[in-house]
């Protein structure tokens, strides 16, 4: 028996990521290839091809194929690479070098992933095991300790022991404000009401961030642990996940969790025969930004329009769901749990800055060489992260600034990159921590169009209740769209500020206390390009299509007449081999010309400013 | 109107099922037609103006049919810095549709959403609700959709 269990231990095991990028980017058809070539070269007892819920976060190289024990790292695999990755593992072949990862910098092969920067610098906890287990098989995250921490929890913690235990570990929370996580559970508690809440908050309503995302794609069973956990010791019997509809993947592998582990006795009734009943279900989100504010959230659930409670109003941990306690936490905040039960309070309290304890996770997004899903200890610097984990900016362009936070959060400028981050540093620095959003912008993202575009996302996401939201926002962003067409006036700028800290004090809710952030943040260290656009006409970013000029330069033009002739308002005159000129009075600037002129000749230009015809 | 009488069956007319509701319907009928809301309303026992304004208030529901295939373009920061409005103004060149409209011979509707999820292969669109393809450019965009025209024309 023991020798047959034996022989079927796998020498190699082959990784793949099948989130909804890796998906995106053929890591489906890659793998069922793969699956094939090994059976057919007799190879499937030894080359085991498995199918994880994500790829290590390095999305920008999908597909990637990780092969363990070595941690060889191939990345972008197609489908036509398949059959020389499968004969590498023949007995006397080479390993295929030319699908390692090329450092960016020297050139040179990098086979181990460990060793490329991006996975370096950072400290995987919460997100260890996305990317190494299946998350469709439930035993996979038992054999990685998995409901251990449940377990150890049901058995030999009292409710108080636990919440004592994430109190003392200084969790807090990670969907945005970063409220202690142990006192919210302490509150809940002590609610005095036999039916509780406990709710799941995956609405990730951050655009441009996809970290919850790719927690329940890659490690549902962790978000379910927690929760379980955090029922048993606020007292609570059900639990729901509260997921955006646009995460079909995700709600797909979270339904199959649910099953599972209601079948493995991880939810139901008398849970370890303890006595203890817990149980889950999926709420799908109807796409509401603010539905992700507690209150809202909760009435969303009921069946009602998703509005924020006016205030003042009780604490969603005294009256919630149903007019229950509810005891509401981020998907990231529930997957940090486990680790906490698992390896102590002191370990996580160990890692971090004084004030905020753990990792910190973030979705790297925008202009960096690397993007992905990246944990870090806080108190890491920006720097570190964008330049370290994220390779600095492509293309030889340079830096402008990071934002974090999304709609509500702000901008950061490159003197502040030294800033180590926690969520007080961030919140003082005129930012905020939020879900974990990075969006790192270079030279050629317009400020006061960056803020202009946050502000027609709240602005359009405002539940309308409050009219200092609804009306105030509006103005502001008639007042920034009239700035990036050139229609501003200086005493606009103070204005903004003005009209801003109104609605921050002003508002009902989070949204719109935090909506004036990205506007407010970008004139306090960018104000020159708000003045670009207002006194020289210019958008220095050539971003503002009414504040930029195309222009054909002469002695690039051959007078190949691609331009001219599709020109839309035929505001390019010039014959065949004779040099074009941009009527300036007639161009509408639709950028085609740009686009249609033959690289090799590169001659047509976009300028700051508006040109006068004959300039 | 049998198959919203069919679906109802599966539920009890509580209030808080409203949504989930909404949404199979719309899985099933590609949008809302009134006449389903109206229904809707006496089933769960809310005015229709209640079932009307629940509708309106998530972006995710429809009040008018779709195309045979719905894009969705990211807005999201991501995708916006990485040049979204690019991605969508081409796509509304081809399909000669503005975004919120479908097109004549209903094959495609095009719409915005707030973000895929798939920020680091950004600029991205999703098909239907499950195809995402990322790191566009304006050229690519005219790729996936003569694909796609082709694909349909293959099987019908
Ligand atoms: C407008 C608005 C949107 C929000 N969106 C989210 C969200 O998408 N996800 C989230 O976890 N928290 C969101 N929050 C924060 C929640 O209100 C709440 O603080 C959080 O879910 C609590 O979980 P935590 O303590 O684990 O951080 C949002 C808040 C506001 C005001
Ligand atoms: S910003 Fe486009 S997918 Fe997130």
């Amino acid at each position: 028996m023991i020798r047959k269990e034996r022989s079927k231990i796998p020498v190699k095991t082959l990784l793949l990521g099948q989130g909804t990028c890796c998906i995106s980017a053929g890591a489906e058809q890659v793998y069922t290839a793969l699956k094939r070539e090994i059976a057919q070269l007799g190879m499937a007892d030894s080359v085991q091809v498995k199918r994880t819920g994500l790829c290590h976060g390095f999305c920008q190289l999908d597909p990637v194929v990780i092969i363990e024990p070595e941690g060889l790292l191939y990345s972008e695999v197609k489908v036509d690479d398949v059959p020389e990755i499968a004969r590498s593992f023949l007995p006397g072949e080479r390993l295929v070098e030319r699908l390692f990862y090329h450092s960016p910098v020297t050139g040179e092969a990098i086979p181990r992933y460990r060793d490329i920067a991006f996975y370096q610098r950072q400290q995987r906890t919460v997100l260890k095991n996305c990317g190494y287990i299946d998350p469709e098989e439930i035993d996979d995250y038992l054999t990685n300790g998995g409901y251990q921490a449940l377990r150890q929890v049901l058995l030999e913690m009292t409710p108080e022991q636990v919440i004592k235990q994430v109190k003392d570990s200084g969790l807090r929370g990670l969907g945005g404000a970063g409220f202690p996580t142990g006192r919210k559970w302490e509150s809940c508690y002590q609610a005095a009401e036999n039916e509780k809440y406990v709710v799941c908050n995956a609405d990730e309503g951050d655009p441009g961030a996809f970290q919850d995302r790719s927690i329940l794609e890659g490690d549902p069973h962790s978000v379910l642990e927690g929760m379980i956990i955090a029922g048993y010791a606020v007292g609570a019997a059900q639990g729901y996940i509260y997921v955006r509809a646009e995460y079909p993947l995700a709600v797909k592998r979270l339904r199959s969790a649910i099953v599972q582990a209601r079948e493995e006795g991880f939810l139901g009734e008398d849970i370890f025969g303890s006595g203890f009943g817990f149980d889950i279900e999926i709420f799908p989100g109807a796409g509401a930004f603010v539905c992700g504010e507690s209150t809202a959230l909760v009435l969303s659930i009921e069946g009602k329009r998703g509005m924020p409670k006016p205030l003042p109003r009780p604490r969603t941990t005294e009256v919630g769901l149903w007019n229950k306690p509810t005891l509401l936490n981020n998907v990231k905040t529930f997957a940090a749990i486990r680790w906490i039960i698992n390896k102590g309070a002191d370990w996580f309290s160990s890692i971090g800055t004084k004030k905020s304890k753990g990792t910190a996770i973030f979705s790297l997004t925008g202009k960096t060489v690397n993007c992905g899903l990246i944990e870090v200890p806080m108190g890491i610097t920006l720097r570190e992260i964008i330049f370290g984990i994220g390779g600095g900016i492509p293309d030889n362009k340079k830096f402008k600034a990071v934002q974090t936070g999304g709609p509500s959060g702000g901008v950061l400028p490159e003197s502040l990159l030294d800033t180590a981050i926690d969520f007080d540093s961030l919140t003082a620095a005129g930012s905020m921590m939020g879900s974990g959003g990075m969006v790192v912008v270079d030279e050629e993202t317009c400020m006061v169009d960056l803020a202009r575009y946050f502000l027609d996302f709240t602005q359009k996401e405002s539940c309308g209740q409050c009219s200092l939201c609804r009306l105030g926002s509006l103005q502001m962003l008639e007042i920034l769209t009239a700035i990036t067409k050139g229609e501003g006036r200086m005493a606009d700028i103070d204005l903004l500020i003005e009209l801003g800290e109104g609605i921050k004090i002003g508002s009902l809710c989070g949204l719109g206390q935090s909506a004036p952030n990205p506007v407010l943040s970008t004139i306090r260290y960018f104000r020159a390009e708000y003045e670009a656009h207002i006194l020289m006409q210019q958008c220095p970013a050539k971003r503002c299509k009414a504040l930029i000029s195309y222009y054909i330069v002469p002695d690039k033009c051959t007078g190949c007449t691609a331009c001219q002739r599709q020109c839309p308002v035929n505001a390019i005159t010039g014959d065949r081999k004779k040099i074009h000129v941009i009527d300036q009075n007639k161009c509408t600037r639709c950028g085609i010309c740009l686009s249609v002129c033959p690289e090799r000749f590169s001659a047509v230009e976009s300028v700051p400013g508006r040109l006068v015809s004959g300039d | 109107m049998e198959r919203v009488r069919d679906i109802l069956t599966g539920y009890t007319g509580k209030r808080h099922e409203l949504v989930p509701i909404l949404q199979e319907i719309q899985t099933e009928l590609g949008y809302l037609p009134e006449e389903a809301l109206v229904m809707i309303a006496t089933f769960t026992g809310i005015p229709e103006s209640e079932a009307f304004a629940i509708a309106t208030f998530y972006s995710q529901f429809r009040l008018t049919p779709t195309g045979r295939n719905r894009v969705m373009v990211c807005r999201g920061t991501a995708c916006h810095v990485k040049g979204a409005p690019q991605i969508l103004e081409e796509i509304e060149n081809y399909l000669n549709i503005k975004e919120g409209e479908t097109t004549p011979d209903l094959e495609f509707t095009l719409e915005s959403v707030a973000c895929i999820g798939c920020c680091a292969l950004a600029p991205c669109i999703m098909v239907n609700n499950k195809d995402v393809h990322g790191r566009l450019t304006p050229k690519r965009v005219r790729g996936i959709f003569s694909d796609s025209k082709g694909k349909e024309q293959d099987t019908s």
